[in-house]
């Protein structure tokens, strides 16, 4: 019974997070617009020859998705200090956790939704082939988005209510993402190749188990965290 | 310690609270029984808001302690917020969602029916707006939407920041309707006041934070003439 | 709960003295020791011997990650100040000998590699980790409020720490598929001797460096929990 309710909290926090995001004038537009932004920057820098750009096509994807996903983090928090509104939802029954499971719903949301934009923009402007292996690289997308979105939720969590919350999400987020970065770039680009070693499968494994880890230890770790 | 049971509604022993080096609360100690509407009074910054964040379990206490009857709001935190209905300086309403739509996430939080959503709008008059978005809406009205969301609640202390700022004759009469039903039913209230006109003749008696603790001498002048400004300004 | 006023006890604050002196004196006994009596290694000469204080220095670095994390989980469990006060001194001495760790191996790679930087497996993992460090530091710096900045480190150091060993397999990974590996060779025999030794020293030495920035902590919070004391009117 308790636990109909905490579910029914979360969903209605994760609905709540995505309709003020998707109505607000700043935010999804402007989040998948930057996305873009950058890979045309890093297509820019980074070419204009082609073997090169398709090389770099998997960094360039991942790096903009870090880069336009940590405006997203802030944001999911920043809707709650804006007017207040964080007091009374910490006012509310049922356990703190709910709080960070809607916010992480609702976050994987809009991400997976920035993330479609920004890989077919960077398939088009990179020149990516697709492989037969195309689902495992959806695979190893969905891994790494959803171990970008668990520390992000959490990490913004405090970032920010912080003094430099520009600077302080990536300064805790970026160095903890190393595994998920190295993971997701060095599978796909395998798989966009032959994968002759049969890497991506190590790879998944080893993000798969980041992911479960770090969903456990924020969780754990959410509640010391969200109490003012 | 903790018996869910007292004499007081509200039992604040020496609660001291300090944000960085800087010593808001002192040392704050007063009581409100059943029944009882106590106005807290003080001038800007004497941590009135603080106070109140402490007794709603917002804020934990550097030192002393907080009792709502009889449930502490460290240990019991959890159970004072079930008792508690807090009405902050800000509105803390969700900008981009309708007015419909805030309450109806709050139902939703506190696992009440969206019928009651219906109700609480129309007891404060903004069945009309409820498809607009707060973010056009007045102060007044989204002074009157905090309400609304108060009042699914069914708190048994009110702590109310400021509740009269930006209203209306009739809004003002909306605070007091609830503020009333709650003593007349065995609750309490304490209401932040910046000036006592308001909520004359609602309040039991009337106490003031200067320098972070409670001004004995403002708090006997408070009770013997209830509603009137007290000597300390 | 306000620090205990141990920060005063002269007989803690003179063990740590006596560290200090015993740490710098092993220090420099170990490195004498290991620098006359091991012999020049094959390909790099004499230069293989900064490796005495770049290894030990990288074993320490991972130690003061292990105190930092365990006092933060103890501080999420009780709430008890001193710990929060010494697990950041732990992170500031971890971060000091993850610098230096890092360091010493450019120092090294220069006339080994010819170049400042590879992106070497230990190597890259340690800069990482140096990364975590700076993050846990600065999120101290940028919150005001001592309790919510020590309930923050304390959840940052522990996410942190248990990242540690996933950032350094990870790191392998990523190069052993593609280019052996090229850090210092350590495990000759002859050589472990005086890695231990100096290991020993700097252990010594880093307890100290982490008692010294725990007691100034600690004297700075009595100040602040006097201010207090005052401010509540002696009550």
């Amino acid at each position: 019974m308790a636990f109909r309710d905490d579910w029914r909290r979360v969903r209605a926090i994760a609905r709540k997070d995505l309709t003020t995001e998707l109505r607000s004038k700043a935010g999804f537009n402007g989040v998948a617009a930057l996305g873009v932004t950058i890979l045309v920057l890093l297509g820019l820098a980074l070419g204009p020859d082609a073997e090169a750009l398709r090389n770099a096509a998997v960094g360039a994807v991942w790096l903009a998705t870090l880069f336009s996903g940590v405006l997203a983090f802030n944001r999911s928090f920043q809707v709650e200090l804006e007017s207040g509104a964080l007091e009374p939802l910490l006012l509310y029954p049922g356990a703190r956790w709910t709080i960070f499971a809607g916010k992480l719903l609702g976050n994987l949301a809009f991400v997976t939704l920035m993330v479609a934009i920004v890989v077919a923009a960077g398939i088009v402007l990179f020149g990516v082939r697709i492989p037969a292996t195309w689902s495992s690289l959806l695979l190893v997308l969905a891994l790494g988005v959803f171990g970008l979105v668990v520390l992000g939720t959490f990490y913004a969590s405090m970032a920010s209510r912080s003094r430099a919350r520009e600077v302080l999400l990536p300064m805790l987020l970026f160095p903890m993402l190393v595994p998920v970065l190295l993971g997701a770039t060095t599978a796909s680009k395998a798989l966009l190749g032959a994968d002759l070693m049969h890497e991506a499968g190590a790879w998944m494994r080893l993000l798969a188990a980041y992911d479960l880890i770090f969903l456990v230890a924020t969780f754990l770790a959410f509640d010391h965290v969200i109490e003012t | 310690m903790s018996t869910g049971q007292s004499d007081r509604a509200i039992d604040v022993r020496s609660v001291g609270r300090r944000f960085g080096l800087r010593w808001v609360l002192r040392g704050a100690s007063f009581e409100v029984r059943p029944g009882e509407v106590v106005g807290l009074l003080g001038p800007n910054g004497s941590g009135k808001s603080t106070l109140l964040r402490v007794v709603a379990t917002l804020l934990k206490p550097n030192a002393g302690s907080a009792v709502v009857n009889g449930l502490d709001v460290v240990e019991d935190a959890v159970a004072v917020r079930a008792q508690v209905g807090y009405l902050a300086h800000s509105p803390g309403l969700y900008e981009d969602l309708t007015a419909r739509e805030n309450l109806r996430f709050a139902a939703d939080m506190l696992g009440v029916p969206h019928a009651l959503v219906e109700d609480s709008l129309a007891r404060v008059g903004l069945i009309a707006a409820a498809d607009t978005r707060v973010r056009g809406f007045s102060a007044g009205m989204q002074r009157r939407l905090a309400l609304a969301r108060l009042s699914l609640r069914n708190p048994r202390v009110l702590l109310l920041d400021e509740p009269y700022a930006n209203l209306d004759e009739e809004g003002v009469g909306l605070v007091n309707g609830i503020i009333a039903g709650i003593a007349r039913g065995g609750g309490a209230a304490l209401v932040a006041l910046h000036e006592l006109a308001p909520a004359r003749g609602l309040l039991s008696r009337t106490i003031t934070l200067v320098d972070g603790r409670i001004d004995a001498q403002a708090e006997r002048a408070g009770r013997e003439q209830p509603g009137v400004a007290s000597g300390a300004h | 709960m306000p620090a205990s006023d141990r920060s005063q006890d002269p007989r803690s604050s003179r063990t740590t003295t006596w560290l200090g002196i015993a740490g710098f004196g092993a220090v420099i006994a170990a490195q004498t020791f290991s620098i006359l009596t091991s012999p020049a290694e094959g390909d790099m000469g004499d230069l293989q011997k900064i490796m005495y204080v770049h290894v030990p220095a990288a074993w320490m670095t991972f130690l003061a990650f292990l105190v930092v994390m365990i006092y933060s989980l103890r501080y999420l469990w009780k709430r008890r100040e001193d710990d929060d006060l010494l697990a950041a001194s732990a992170a500031e001495v971890g971060a000091t000998f993850n610098g230096l760790t890092l360091l010493l191996g450019m120092i090294w790679g220069r006339p080994a590699w010819g170049v400042w930087w590879v992106w070497d497996a230990r190597l890259t993992s340690t800069l990482v980790l140096f990364l975590i460090f700076a993050g846990y530091l600065a999120l101290r710096a940028f919150v005001d409020d001592p309790q919510e900045r020590a309930r923050w480190s304390a959840a940052v150091g522990v996410i942190g720490a248990i990242n540690v060993p996933i950032v350094y397999m990870s790191v392998k990974w990523w190069r052993t598929l593609h280019q052996p590996q090229s850090s210092p060779a350590t495990l000759d025999p002859v050589y472990t001797r005086g890695l231990r030794l100096n290991a020993i020293a700097l252990l010594i030495l880093m307890i100290f460096f982490i008692r010294k920035r725990y007691e100034i902590a600690r004297r700075e919070r009595a100040v602040e929990h006097a201010a207090e004391t005052a401010a509540l009117g002696g009550r």
